[in-house]
């Protein structure tokens, strides 16, 4: 959810685009995160732990723990805490370690 | 290979000082940041700031903020590349960094580290669901994105950042259920605790949590009184109905640079971790390598503030900038710090900076 009135802060999104997670469509603005389109969303289980399998979700939104790896347009291992949305960006949730393009 | 005269890692609130202050004696300065804008960790500080006027007092955080960096732009003398991690000091000074998308390198006559600090993590069963997030993070979600992060949050650690995130929280439209904190006392200022406890959020000492649990997200988590030995008093348990548990359990200085640089790094509990002994001009022990801000030890922004105007002049100086004026304004800087620190709140600080100082630093 968006926090739509707020004491202090006014948010100004800008035009909606759209990208999609695992095949979903999900609305989103250009100046905002991957993560925090999600999140508005409802959707904090990014991904799974590479081995135990356990779900990961995000920890410290700055790009710093690695918590948050999704692949996306096909890149493995992308900190969607960092990654601004895009119109049309395809977000996956990713299994195991990711293969990297060449 | 790019030449820089100065070369400032960080455009968080230390760097930015830095930087101007630098270029204020006529240093040519590049900064390099992480993000795609400058200002670090300002950028989400709503609350107004305490110290004096010299620090902006009374401003907001993301104000004083946005105020630097319109500054930094504006400035001839100092280039700034977004987008910029640096990865590497090399032992004959040179720097690599990653640069939109680019691997680069630079060769700086001075280098100020002003990298900042990372959340601390906290042990414990069932603390990797996803709804376990640094109090920063959700900082992030709630005043960067306007995302609402939770519905019900357990906050984990009364120091200033439970305290001020708390009531962000409620500023959001989110309900916190209880505050938390080990020790038997509150960590933050009492302004900020009297303020949440006036919207009826309890915080309560002596208390850990033992245990988050939840079917692939946080539902719940299991709260008990400590004894003074910090372990759990049977028959205190308690059941915490929530969907988020936010850590504020204090941060650790993003020494990486420091430790490769060669620097020598000390643990210094007072100081949160291990960082780098300095000099009372914040030169560490590798001559041209300057610190400033959180990665010489946690304090508040306005102290990283102050300390970033001095790496940035002691930087300036050692070439041979601002030769009639450095030296006072250093020491103006200085006693800022000193005032900063003065009152039982900088007890801690202060006998840290001692250890730093016995360890071999201050001159």
């Amino acid at each position: 959810m968006r926090i739509e009135e707020h004491p202090v802060l006014d948010f100004e999104r800008g035009e909606k685009i759209t990208f999609t997670y695992n095949g979903q469509e999900i609305e989103a603005y250009p100046n905002e995160t991957i993560v925090a389109a999600l999140h508005a969303a409802g959707i904090r289980q990014l991904g799974e732990s590479p081995e135990l399998h356990r779900p990961r979700g995000l920890f410290c939104a700055i790009g710093n723990c690695s918590s948050c790896f999704m692949t996306v347009d096909g890149e493995p291992n992308m900190r969607v805490c960092v990654i601004k949305c895009k119109q049309g960006m395809v977000v996956e949730s990713q299994k195991g370690k990711g293969v990297i393009r060449v | 290979m790019k030449q820089v005269e100065i070369l400032v890692i960080g455009g968080g609130p230390a760097g930015l000082c830095a930087s101007l202050a630098a270029s204020s004696l006529g240093a040519k300065v590049l900064m390099c940041e992480r993000d795609d804008v400058p200002g670090g960790q300002l950028v989400k500080q709503t609350h107004k700031f305490f110290g004096s006027e010299k620090q902006y007092a009374g401003d907001r955080g993301y104000q004083i903020g946005q105020m630097l960096v319109e500054k930094v732009a504006a400035d001839p003398n100092i280039e700034v590349w977004t987008d910029t991690t640096v990865l590497g000091y090399y032992e004959d000074g040179v720097v690599t960094c990653e640069h939109e998308g680019a691997h680069v390198k630079i060769k700086p006559q001075r280098t100020v580290i002003a990298t900042g600090a990372a959340e601390k993590f906290l042990s414990f069963p069932g603390n990797d669901l996803p709804g376990i997030y640094g109090a920063g993070a959700v900082q992030t979600l709630m005043n960067v994105s306007g995302v609402k992060p939770a519905e019900r949050v357990l906050m984990v650690g009364a120091g200033n950042i439970g305290l001020i995130v708390s009531y962000q929280l409620k500023q959001a439209g989110v309900d916190t259920v209880a505050v938390i904190e080990a020790l038997p006392r509150i960590g933050g200022y009492l302004v900020h605790a009297s303020k949440i406890q006036r919207a009826g959020i309890p915080v309560r000492t002596g208390y850990t949590i033992l245990e988050a649990y939840g079917n692939g997200k946080v539902e719940g988590a299991k709260i008990a009184k400590i004894d003074e030995k910090w372990q759990p008093i049977p028959g205190t348990e308690e059941d915490i109905k929530c969907d988020t548990i936010c850590l504020a359990v204090g941060l650790s200085p993003l020494t990486e640079l420091c430790w490769q640089a060669g620097c020598q790094v000390e643990f210094i509990k007072e100081l949160s971790g291990h960082v780098p002994i300095t000099d009372d001009f914040l030169e560490t022990t590798v001559p041209g390598v300057y610190v400033a801000g959180d990665v010489s030890g946690i304090e508040e922004a306005s102290s990283a503030m102050v300390e970033g105007r001095l790496a940035g002049l002691s930087a300036a100086a050692s070439l041979g900038y601002g030769k009639d004026v450095a030296a006072e304004q250093q020491k103006a800087a200085m006693a800022e710090l000193d005032e900063l620190r003065a009152g039982p709140m900088g007890e801690r600080i202060r006998m840290g900076l001692e250890k730093v100082a016995a360890k071999g630093g201050a001159k």
